[in-house]
């Protein structure tokens, strides 16, 4: 079973959890749409597309209404406190939160709760908040960009904002930045960083890459991380190694970016919407890792 | 195992009571004299914000001996308020690294029609032609979608800007995105 836990950006949105379905383009959750935009709404919608090709354990989305002000993520880091540990989730990814050192650790907390522990994925402000609160470790996959990685690997940055320049001028070197980051311990088990290559790396180093198809345009587009972090999510809950997972959702990813054929004008939706092709093939045609 | 981290690191016991070792999210607020720092403290704990004036860190070299700690995070929310306070910081700076500068690097890449400027971990990509922005990407807070829904679609003399309606450091960061984009928009 596997929850999606995130914010929408909508300040009125109220706290809402179920189980989600795709509409027209939008999705349907306890009788409220939301657009598959950029954010958590694109990684739900990622799952969803799986969903219709691989069959899924029961999946549900627990969203709130957050522009930034934080009191949305406030309320739904309240809510997870108390009712994780009621629920038999076996995967968990936390998306779009307010980074909050006091609340992620109270959640973290909530998680130790869980028999069995779920796998715990993290992407977004909840990675940040994660690796802030120096409990890296204790999550079993990040999906950081470059960017992302060399906050990662810079032990004393508390935001990407704050990343030394002497580490990010490393941003094409990145098997050494994930070697800093595991260095100073501030990364999961897994780590699949994304970017014009893709690398999936654990405390011993890179163990995958994956370059193909190759979209250029998509790093312009708001949402491919947010969609690859889903389709990881999505592979997991379907019973494979997180690993397996993130490799595959790799692959799935950068082929349904190529299927949509992208400008850097191209909206995530469009991406979204060829997943289920792109994933098909994939499964018909497993490639050689590098 | 991860609990016994998690113990040592201690939980708040209330927004904005920060135990030591849960400081990474929490940012100083520096000030030329304490007759800002008092009207920043009135005017932030006024809107509801937890903050705490205390002693500078040593490695502070600048401004009165007093400091203003504060969500680190809600920097662009933060600024506006003693903007209109007129309380304006000299800096605002992480606590657990107060000679931590913001990125001052942007990365631009031509994709001919098509223009992308990045700050930090944010992007912002505009059709040359028109000057719309077509897409916003990267970051991790809240804002960052919520910004998107707002921009996206819009010109960039038209569009508000991030530092109006953003409230977080990814927000700051793409403001320094947009203003980095309108700048070589205007030398071209």
């Amino acid at each position: 079973m596997l929850c999606i836990v995130g914010t929408v950006p909508d300040a009125e949105f109220p706290l809402v959890t179920g189980p989600l379905r795709m509409e027209n383009d939008r999705l349907v959750i306890g009788g409220r749409t939301v657009a598959i935009q950029r954010g958590t709404p694109a990684l739900a919608g990622a799952v969803v597309a799986v969903a219709r090709v691989l069959p899924l354990p029961p999946v549900q989305a627990w969203l709130v209404g957050d522009i930034g002000r934080g009191d949305g993520s406030r309320r739904l880091y309240a809510h997870l406190e108390v009712e994780l540990p009621r629920h038999p989730w076996t995967v968990v990814v936390f998306h779009y939160l307010q980074p909050d050192v006091d609340w992620h650790n109270r959640v973290l907390f909530a998680v130790e709760k869980m028999h069995p522990r779920p796998v715990l994925i993290a992407d977004a402000g909840f990675m940040y908040a994660a690796k802030m609160s120096g409990q890296a470790r204790e999550y079993d996959l990040f999906t950081p960009d470059a960017g992302e990685l060399a906050f990662l690997a810079d032990e004393d940055a508390p935001h990407p904002f704050y990343t030394r320049g002497f580490i990010l001028h490393q941003e094409d070197r990145v098997p050494e930045l994930i070697h800093r980051a595991y260095q100073n311990a501030n990364a999961a088990r897994w780590l699949l960083v994304k970017g014009r290559t893709d690398y999936l790396a654990c405390a011993e180093g890179v163990q995958a890459t994956v370059d193909a198809p190759a979209s250029p345009a998509m790093e312009a587009m708001g949402g491919t991380g947010d969609t690859l972090t889903g389709l990881a999510a999505a592979l997991t809950a379907s019973g494979m190694p997180v690993e397996r997972a993130a490799v595959m959702a790799a692959r799935v990813n950068r082929l349904a970016g190529h299927l949509a054929d992208p400008t850097p004008a191209t909206q995530i939706a469009a991406i979204v919407r060829q997943i289920p092709v792109a994933l098909k093939q994939v499964i018909d045609t497993p490639g050689e890792l590098k | 195992m991860g609990l016994l981290s998690f113990l040592k690191n201690g939980i708040r016991g209330g927004r904005g009571q920060a135990a030591e070792g849960s400081k990474a999210d929490r940012g100083i607020l520096i000030f030329e004299n304490t007759s800002d720092v008092i009207r920043a403290e009135n005017r932030l704990k006024a809107a509801g914000w937890p903050v705490r004036v205390m002693g500078p860190p040593p490695e502070i070299q600048r401004g009165c001996d007093l400091v203003i700690e504060f969500p680190l995070i809600q920097r662009l929310e933060i600024m506006r308020l003693l903007e209109e306070a007129q309380a304006v910081p000299l800096e605002m700076v992480p606590v657990t690294g107060p000679l931590l500068t913001p990125v001052d690097l942007f990365q631009t890449v031509d994709y001919g029609d098509w223009l992308m400027v990045r700050a930090a971990n944010m992007k912002i990509c505009i059709e040359k032609s028109t000057r719309t922005i077509v897409n916003i990407s990267g970051g991790g807070c809240p804002d960052v979608p919520y910004l998107a829904q707002e921009m996206v679609g819009k010109s960039l003399t038209e569009a508000p800007r991030p530092r109006e309606i953003g409230h977080t450091l990814c927000g700051y960061a793409l403001e320094l995105a947009y203003e980095e984009i309108c700048r070589q928009c205007s030398a071209s």
